[in-house]
């Protein structure tokens, strides 16, 4: 399986933020996205996501599944976390694990995972912001998708939390999964590859 | 009229179609009205309603209008959300306020003339009733879109509710007419008055001048906005530019 | 289809299950029905036969303005905390999630709405015949009050005055079940016959809504995603 972007071109708000961008991502390869804030990060993984229509260019998962979007074939990590502060921890795990198709036995190795256990019960409004992220990102544990899109993934974790991230990117790697992840820290994962935003193919778009 | 739109698609070419359009449009509109003004003051009074049966001769048109510019916007959203039409925006956001105006234009003047004929200025007539509701309806679009700052999602979130609105309104207007039936304190019906050939011609004539004004006047806005717009990327383009050169010094 | 049915009915009990728990936003609408319905007779005074008359209409505009003040929130939470967005790359299309949304809001809001209708009935003097048939039409009327606000909620996600104008942008969009669920009240006082038609337009209006809503709200929030 294979995630192949061929000549995208994104233009927002009148800049050009990049422009006939290319690339393949194999399975177990992680592609590190890295560059200036402002410089396309976000907006291509919006744009893989699905949220986003890219002004030119194609992208496709091979072989690709018919029956479902490509959206619907990846775990979306954003700035944001997605977790509901009137629910518990165990409670947002489980409601994630349903909507998303994946089995109930997940939740638990899901929130061990990223250090979850003892907090299960309480209130996710009382949680702090790294345990928040720590939340969110269990998510990816939870279903089974083949193509993982973080945005700046580690913001809010102390070192710990960040080697259960890289942990869980790892073993979704070993087992062929693909990653897609923009971050400014360096991320110690074995099998990766770096693109490089912001540069010569950002400018601003010429008026008409 | 597919290729007229296809042709008129590009802004450059619109401006220059319309700066050599628009000068004509403005003098057929004045001439318009002036004459259907002259039919006006010349035409008899009615039996009934004397003089005051002449504020139909804007009200009617007015009306006429204020439905036939909501229209127009549905048509121009429809054009943006399907088809991309790249002056599809522009003709709505132009229209808008255009439509709001002749809309308040007809409830003024049917105010006006309900005054003398029903003894108060509002009654709940189910014809006022659904132009006040298509008031809303236009104010609804301009506050829409006033409240946006991106212009891009202001676009489509407004062409979304003025597509809502065009499904809705046979639906207010069928609910406004049943509500004044089975109003158990009847409202005096608005009767039509029966139009004699004296009174159509006048009515025709300003409805075809208020028509060719709204041309010009909505000609005039699309163009504004297009210049607006390219005054806005230049100067996005010009910043960028400056920022890119004192990034390079600086680095 | 079927699997879409249990991340669909998932969605609705969560939105339930919070509103519930939050405690605060169904209070709200409540108490403020009451007090709008408490306060009207206070400043007419106490003419029980005009009180009669007024009733169906005081009881629907009422209800109208209660349920609009939990509409502008259907979906701001959601996109505020990123649930939106991840929703979105779920199996349920964007307009069943609309939908899921909308019902949630129904059943915390139009229903809890309608239950306490009756009981204000009591204090605006509706006469007997009116009781049953105030739920009646409150039943098949609100159903579009929540799946039409919602198209009006995904419109003004994010704007600034979002509540307001989101009164302004509904207003026009809830006459017609205003007018006919009032009417449905009134005629079945009056024992006339024109009950029926106003019952059945008024259930085909929110039939409709129920089919069509969802598909702007689903684009609306497509829009705002893109950003």
């Amino acid at each position: 399986m294979q995630l192949v972007a061929e000549a995208l071109t994104s233009i927002r708000g009148g800049r050009t933020l990049f422009s006939g961008l290319s690339f393949a991502v194999g399975a177990g390869e992680a592609l590190v996205l890295t560059g200036p804030n402002g410089a396309g990060k976000t907006t291509l993984i919006r744009t893989i996501a699905g949220f986003l229509t890219p002004a030119s260019g194609r992208f496709r998962l091979e072989p690709g599944d018919a029956e479902h979007s490509l959206g619907e074939q990846c775990h979306y990590v954003g700035h944001l976390n997605a977790i509901k502060s009137g629910l518990s921890v165990e409670e947002n795990a489980a409601f994630w694990c349903g909507f998303l198709g994946g089995m109930p036995s997940r939740i638990q190795p899901a929130l061990a995972a990223f250090g979850l256990t003892g907090l299960r019960d309480i209130p996710a409004a009382y949680l702090s912001a790294g345990q928040k992220r720590r939340l969110g990102l269990s998510r990816l544990l939870l279903a089974e998708r083949p193509l993982w899109l973080l945005d700046e993934p580690t913001v809010s974790l102390d070192r710990a939390s960040q080697e259960m991230l890289t942990g869980a990117m790892e073993g979704h790697l070993a087992a062929g999964g693909l990653v897609v992840v923009a971050t400014h820290t360096p991320l110690a994962l074995s099998q990766s590859r770096e693109l490089r935003l912001g540069g010569a193919t950002s400018e601003p778009a010429r008026p008409a | 009229m597919q290729t007229l739109t296809q042709s008129l698609a590009n802004p450059t070419r619109f401006l220059a179609l319309s700066a050599r359009l628009l000068p004509w449009i403005a003098a057929a509109s004045a001439l318009v009205i002036a004459i259907g003004l002259g039919l006006v003051f010349t035409a008899p009074p009615d039996y009934q309603m004397g003089h005051t049966v002449k504020i139909m001769f804007v009200h009617v048109p007015a009306a006429w209008l204020s439905m036939f510019v909501y229209a127009l916007i549905a048509v121009s959203s429809f054009g943006l959300l399907v088809f991309r039409h790249p002056l599809a925006d522009v003709s709505a956001k132009a229209a808008a306020p255009l439509g709001a105006a002749f809309t308040f234009l007809a409830l003024v003047t049917g105010m006006l003339w309900g005054k003398p004929m029903w003894g108060a200025f509002w009654v709940w007539d189910p014809r006022l009733t659904s132009v006040l509701l298509l008031f809303f309806l236009y104010l609804g679009l301009i506050a829409l879109r006033s409240s946006i700052d991106e212009e891009a999602l202001a676009a489509k979130l407004t062409a979304t509710l003025s597509l809502v609105g065009i499904v809705i309104l046979p639906v207010i207007k069928f609910s406004v007419d049943w509500n004044s039936l089975h109003q158990p304190a009847s409202v005096m019906r608005l009767g039509a008055p029966t139009i004699h050939a004296s009174l159509l011609w006048p009515l025709l004539v300003m409805a075809a001048g208020m028509t060719l004004l709204f041309a010009a006047l909505h000609v005039k806005a699309m163009r504004n906005e297009i210049l607006r717009r390219r005054v806005k990327a230049l100067r996005a383009f010009a910043a960028d530019a400056a920022g890119g050169l004192a990034g390079q010094a600086a680095g | 289809m079927s699997a879409l049915m249990r991340p669909f009915w998932q969605l609705v009990r969560r939105d339930v299950s919070l509103a519930w728990k939050d405690g605060g936003a169904i209070g709200v609408a409540l108490g403020f029905y009451l007090m709008v319905v408490t306060l009207l007779p206070l400043g007419i005074g106490p003419d029980l036969a005009l009180l009669t008359r007024i009733a169906p209409g005081v009881l629907w505009v009422a209800l109208l303005l209660a349920a609009l003040l939990s509409l502008a929130r259907m979906f701001e939470t959601d996109l505020e905390d990123g649930s939106l967005e991840v929703l979105a790359t779920g199996p349920l299309p964007l307009v069943a999630i609309a939908a899921a949304k909308s019902l949630a809001h129904w059943i915390t809001t139009g229903l809890p709405l309608t239950v306490l209708a009756p009981v204000l009935g009591l204090l605006l003097n509706l006469p007997p015949e009116g009781y049953g048939v105030l739920v009646a039409s409150m039943l098949a009327g609100t159903p579009a009050v929540s799946f039409v606000g919602a198209v009006g909620a995904a419109l003004t996600l994010r704007t600034r005055r979002g509540g307001l104008l989101l009164a302004l942008l509904m207003l026009p969009l809830f006459v017609p079940t205003l007018i006919f669920g009032i009417d449905t009240v009134r005629e079945a006082i009056l024992n006339s016959a024109a009950f029926w038609p106003a019952f059945l337009i008024l259930s085909a209006i929110s039939l409709t809504a129920l089919v069509l809503a969802p598909i702007a709200a689903a684009a609306a929030l497509r829009f705002q995603l893109q950003q």
